[in-house]
């Protein structure tokens, strides 16, 4: 029996700083290593000195996985590797090793430039992180070290975004990081094989939720857009550079185009248009409709959107801006809701989850009376909505993906504590799986029990299966075979080879019993008696009788001879070998009862 | 483990395994060249090739002249052009499993395989592989769909008359399997059956072997095969590159410790350097251009196409040619270049480092953008429109035997200004001209080859260590015109096995263990022992479980417990069910301690007597005596069972089981 453990130092019972240490079989896994929207001082981070106390990361850890480019997951990437100390290696998609330090460097200029703290990553940080960074191929598996394996699966959330399966001999954890199992306008659904994980650990941000159809929520969302803009209002759509923004964009750009709108689109900083770059260059992680006409039409170049100047808040008449960050949490979407909060006419969309503590998550609860930085109050009277539009799996999709994984237990983190407890419920009646939702801080331990691989001789594997399969499968045929265990490697061989190969020689080990048996007949008629007598219990056996007067049972031998004093007694020999012992034992006791009476 | 060679070019292999129970093809290539034994489709009427005189043999029979025509001293096949398939005789095609492709290139006989044979098994292949693959075809099929020809000619196929043909018309071999190019939906089927892989997946094939592709060096997600179960490992070498152009490095690293290493698709002009050859390339090309004259470049429309471009896009400027015109053009110029920007995880460092910035990551975008470099479907439409001399045009087929290549030949053919410039290698540039001859256009060769040459094959395979080489037959001898250049071949230890078409080879190996799992609760059962320094041994008794080929030991049932009915039991049921095999016993018993032991036992009156090969033990109350030789133990005695099971356990305290 071995175990796996499991130590959150983010993400447990909560959405935001997703990290996530995993042992298995002696290696240690950092998965993700993200930083939290809803703080603003030490705890924004990982506290990595649950590890540091042991010792350097760089030793503790065999390597660091990041599953997509979401700063809930890689935000505090620099600042471990370069602040902490970290030099092994940091796996992640070609599409996530691009991105990423786009929107780290983003996250730094917000945090240091806006706010002026100190005390940061900073740039080079940033450059130095991403040259420890190794990019994975989907399904490629990556030999980390001799024993240690990972592999990503397509996760669907984001461009580039992944599921990874780590795996050290029979004992393996899959990873599940964000995934949507749905495709929508411009990615593919999440997909998994049965790999029969010892341990999933699996988001559940929606843990609860039972999304209604796509289409309607898609509707939705354009039946409120267009109504604003109708009315003359201004529409915000505080979204993440990458990812909810260019599925939003296709959106609108189609239905502008359908409808022949005129009212202007735009997308806020210049992150966007090299935002839209990379999807055109990172196609192949799109989805196939996108794919297979790419060609003819890029679903990327928009023709609608246009690029935001901070003068155009103030510009009169409709239009929609699409601004970041998601959460409203700082940033040019925060200075354009302020700028329009005021007027009722105007709307603000909130199209993803927004973490506790951010001014997305107050409007969202229904607070309408923001205290904002230098107690000024602002009061919001535009209007508020909420559409999730974030590309997470839903309770059915996260029941799905179990499914088609099979894990032998489940973890849950990034998600809330009361809907995880729903969703623990259900996964345990449906799939008879131990199910843990440990918070930050809490060590989880999963016995696995994994199988021993050993090399079988071909000639032993041969002779068990030439025999061919049993006429009466209640009853297991036992194979017999010797395992030499020599430095590490098993050898299964037959015994007789497990002798030769250690130059041992066989001790043959006999056995010779004396039956007495009441017979007054001849010695040759007593042993047809014997033979008879036997032949007609014995039907599974070859029992002979051989022309010097003996009877074998299989390669067990049966003489006779007369009594020296009792002519009317006769004395059986039978002799068999310890590898017969318990059918001569069971011949012994058999003649000792005597012949039967009826025979001739 | 068998190997069976479909293909007798080296470059465009078609090969078969069987391993362990699986049959794979590795590769399935089209041998194109047959294509020169035909005469070119030209896209517009061609007064001088519709006018060639039909060719009339030594005795005056002229029943050939409709099929064969004479144009400037050859003998060419007036035909819709046809092509050399891969042996589909020598094992029932239907019967493989899988087909491992590892580049485009090598691809281009799939529909024949996958549609024609009854095959139902997966091919497996990179996703640049499929996509570039299917511009291939897609462009082969539409250059010869677009010039119908009436005619398919056959009479000269038959045995007796090729006989009195001209070379090389009599010297072709396998006329009778050569087949008309496959139609769209054919294409579209076959690719239907590919399953898209990744560098370094493992893929497990019916629990047996697993199959893993890694990355070539050669082109666009241009792979080598490992093939493995957990005892041998095959290794399939095919077209790869040690130069860095634009696809990722070869990985070497995971070809070592390979039983077998089947090594094909070598560079076909060992003799000439690629770096020399495309600096020749771009001056000539700019001589021609400043001379007023136009280039003609034949070519596939993707590979080395790309890494031109890219020395061209640094080399125009320099050159005084930004004015100069380059068309490309293709039924499949502009997808081929738009996927080339799309493969940034198969492309080298360089270019992947661009992408991240992001970046197209070949520079033929930019001379896109800034009109230097225009792509059109045919020479039909729009570009008829746009032409513009003196230029430079890039088209298929390198044949030229069909395709738009085929109208510039005829257009600018007569012009000694013009100049046709090859840099395919797989076609002989002279054959490939014959039916435009006479020409008064300049031709140079300048062919571009980045496969493998015998120099770095001996490297890599010194770095490898393969145990056994198998390769085409070509590659162990020196080329047919350069008999003295032994230097010109596979020089390794012990000597490449080499194979031609329609052969089978018997794999040098053999395995002698096999996988097997041993469930934890049994391997909980199990008492190791150690039995000398460092080597521990345990018996085990198991039940074997197979199941798609994966084998699993189980702790066996626990015997069930006799049924408590009072129902008279029968002497029969007492019958032991089945021989349970009892372990192996090895050791010796020291007479001393054996008495020793049996006193403690009980046993009062033990008498010990010496014989020629050990000692008797006597017990003379319970008459019983036991014979204690080196190698064996033999115990006599009454039918006292409870004695003799007493006597059995303490004789094999002593000794060991196996």
């Amino acid at each position: 029996v071995s175990r796996v453990f499991c130590w959150c130092a983010g993400a447990g019972q909560d959405v935001g700083r997703s990290c996530i240490l995993v042992s298995i079989a002696g290696k240690n896994v950092m998965l993700d290593c993200g930083m939290h929207m809803g703080y603003n001082d030490d705890r924004r981070f990982p506290d990595f000195s649950y590890i540091t106390q042991n010792g350097r990361l760089t030793d503790f850890l065999d390597c660091v996985i990041i599953s997509h480019f979401h700063l809930d997951h890689c935000g505090a990437l620099p600042y471990f590797s370069e602040m902490v100390g970290y030099d092994g290696p940091i796996y992640m998609t070609h599409p996530t090793k691009a991105i990423c330090p786009i929107l780290l460097e983003d996250y730094r200029k917000i945090t240091v430039d806006k706010k002026g703290e100190t005390n940061f990553f900073t740039s080079q940080m940033i450059k130095d992180c991403m040259k420890k960074v190794v990019a994975v191929h989907l399904h490629q598996t990556v030999q980390v070290d001799e024993e240690l394996e990972i592999k990503a699966y397509y996760a669907g959330h984001v461009l580039g975004a992944a599921m990874f399966q780590i795996k050290v001999g029979c004992e393996s954890v899959v990873y599940t990081g964000d995934y949507n199992m749905t495709p929508d306008r411009h990615l593919g659904a999440a997909w998994i094989d049965k790999c029969r994980p010892d341990l999933l650990i699996s988001e559940s941000t929606y843990a609860t939720t039972i999304r209604d159809s796509k289409r309607c929520r898609e509707r939705d969302f354009l039946k409120k857009v267009h109504e604003t803009v109708e009315r003359g209002g201004k529409v915000l759509i505080p979204v993440f550079a990458l990812g909810r923004a260019q599925e939003l964009c296709i959106l609108l750009e189609t239905f502008w185009e359908r409808m022949n709108l005129k009212a202007p689109i735009y997308f806020s900083t210049g992150l966007t248009e090299k935002a839209n770059h990379y999807y055109k260059l990172f196609i192949t992680w799109t989805n196939q409709k996108i794919r297979k006409t790419f060609v003819q039409r890029n679903m990327f170049e928009f023709k609608h959107i246009k690029a935001f100047d901070r003068a155009f808040a103030d510009n009169p008449g409709p239009m929609v801006v699409f601004a970041t960050p998601g959460m409203l949490h700082a940033g040019q979407s925060l200075q354009i809701f302020r700028k329009w909060a005021g007027n009722e006419k105007n709307m603000v969309i909130m199209p993803g989850y927004c973490v506790q503590g951010t001014v997305g998550h107050k409007i969202l609860s229904g607070q309408r009376k923001l205290e904002m930085e230098g107690r000024q109050i602002l009061e919001v009277k535009m209007q508020v909505e909420y559409m999730s539009f974030s590309a997470h799996a839903d309770a059915k999709g996260i029941m799905q993906l179990i499914r088609q994984a099979e894990p032998r237990n489940v973890l849950l983190v990034h998600g809330e504590a009361k809907k995880m407890e729903f969703l623990k419920q259900k996964i345990e009646q449906e799939f008879h799986v131990s199910c843990y939702m440990p918070a930050n801080g809490e060590t989880t331990t999963i016995l696995t029990n994994p199988c021993i691989p050993v090399d079988i001789s071909l000639g032993l594997l041969k002779r068990e299966t030439a025999i061919g399969p049993l006429p009466d499968a209640k009853k297991p045929k036992l194979m017999h075979g010797t395992l030499l265990m020599k430095d590490n490697s098993f050898r299964l061989v037959s015994p007789e080879q497990a002798l030769k190969e250690l130059g041992l020689a066989e001790h043959q080990l006999r056995f010779t019993c004396r039956v007495h048996i009441q017979d007054p007949r001849k010695e040759h008629e007593t042993v047809l008696r014997v033979y008879n007598h036997l032949k007609g219990i014995l039907k599974d056996y070859s029992v002979q009788h051989l022309p010097d007067g003996s009877i074998t049972v299989e390669s067990i031998l049966i003489q006779a001879t007369a009594h020296s004093e009792d002519q009317g007694t006769k004395v059986l020999l039978v002799s068999w070998t310890y590898q017969d012992e318990e059918l001569g034992s069971y011949l012994t006791s058999l003649l000792k009862k005597g012949l039967p009476q009826s025979t001739p | 483990f068998f190997q069976y060679c479909l293909s007798g070019h080296p470059t465009l292999p078609c090969n078969v395994l069987k391993f362990k129970s699986t049959t794979i093809m590795l590769d399935c290539g089209l041998d194109m060249t047959s294509t020169l034994n035909f005469l070119p489709l030209p896209l517009v009427q061609s007064p001088r090739l519709s006018k060639l005189p039909g060719w009339v043999l030594k005795d005056g029979s002229t029943f050939l002249d409709k099929e064969l025509k004479e144009c400037s001293g050859h003998v060419f096949v007036d035909s819709v052009p046809e092509f050399c398939l891969p042996e589909t005789e020598l094992l029932d095609l239907s019967t493989v499993d899988v087909i491992l492709i590892s580049n485009y290139h090598c691809m281009m006989a799939l529909p024949y395989i996958t549609e024609c044979t009854g095959f139902t098994g997966t091919v497996y292949a990179t996703e640049p592989t499929v996509q570039i693959g299917r511009l291939l075809m897609e462009e082969l099929v539409n250059s010869i769909e677009r010039v119908p020809k009436a005619q398919s000619a056959s009479m000269w196929k038959n045995k007796e008359v090729q006989r009195l043909l001209p070379a090389p018309l009599k010297d072709a071999v396998e006329v009778s399997m050569w087949r008309k190019c496959y139609t769209m939906p054919e294409v579209n089927s076959a690719l239907s059956k590919i399953q898209l892989v990744g560098y370094s997946q493992k893929i497990e094939l019916f629990g047996a072997v697993q199959v893993t592709p890694l990355s070539s060096g050669y082109a666009l997600g241009s792979s080598n095969w490992i093939i493995q179960s957990h005892y041998e490992k095959v290794s399939y070498v095919s077209g790869s590159s040690l130069l860095t152009t634009h696809p990722q490095p070869m990985d070497q690293a995971s070809l070592k410790n390979s039983d077998v290493l089947i090594l094909t698709g070598l560079t076909q002009i060992p003799t000439a350097n690629p770096d020399g050859m495309v600096g020749e390339f771009c001056s000539n090309l700019a001589m021609t251009v400043r001379n007023g004259g136009n280039v003609l470049v034949p070519c596939y429309p993707s590979g080395v196409i790309y890494d031109l471009l890219e020395c061209l896009y640094q080399y125009i400027d320099s050159a005084g040619l930004s004015n100069v015109p380059f068309y490309f053009i293709s039924p499949v110029a502009n997808s081929s270049l738009e996927f080339s920007q799309i493969f940034a995880e198969w492309l080298c460092h360089n270019k992947q480092t661009k992408v991240y910035l992001p970046e197209p990551p070949f520079p033929h975008a930019e001379l896109i953008q800034t009109n230097k470099l225009k792509h059109y479907p045919s020479i039909h439409g729009d570009f008829s429109n746009d032409f513009k001399q003196p230029c430079v045009v890039f088209t298929g087929h390198p044949s030229l035997r069909f395709g738009d290549v085929v109208h510039f030949m005829e257009l600018w053919g007569k012009s000694s200004l013009n100049t046709v410039i090859f840099t395919e290698p797989d076609f002989s540039y002279l054959d490939a001209l014959a039916p435009y001859q006479p020409l008064a256009m300049k031709c140079v060769y300048c062919p571009i080859d980045t496969r493998l040459n015998f120099i770095q094959v001996s490297k890599l395979l010194k770095e490898v260590q393969p145990l056994h080489v198998v390769c085409p037959e070509q590659y162990t001898q020196p080329p047919p015109t350069q008999s003295h250049r032994t230097d010109l071949m596979i020089d390794c230890q012990p000597p490449a096995m080499s194979y031609r078409r329609a052969e089978v080879l018997t794999l040098p190996y053999k395995r002698r263990y096999e996988k097997i799992e041993i469930m934890p609760d049994l391997a909980d059962s199990l008492v190791p022992l150690e039995i000398k320094p460092g080597i521990s041994l345990a018996t085990v008794s198991a039940v074997l479980h197979t199941k798609d080929n994966k084998h699993v030991l189980q702790l066996p049932p626990k015997p069930p417990q006799p049924p408590a009915s009072k129902k008279r039991k029968r002497v029969s049921d007492d019958v032991p069910e089945c021989r349970s095999l009892k372990p192996l016993l090895s050791g010796s018993i020291p007479v001393d301690q054996f008495v020793q032991t049996l006193e403690k036992h009980g046993f009062s009156d033990v008498k010990v007597e010496d014989t020629a090969k050990g000692h008797i033990v006597l017990l003379q109350e319970a008459e019983t005596l036991i014979q204690l030789e080196e190698d064996s133990t033999h115990i006599i005695c009454d039918n006292d069972e409870p004695l003799r099971v007493k006597l059995r356990d303490l004789v094999l305290k002593f000794l060991q089981k196996f």
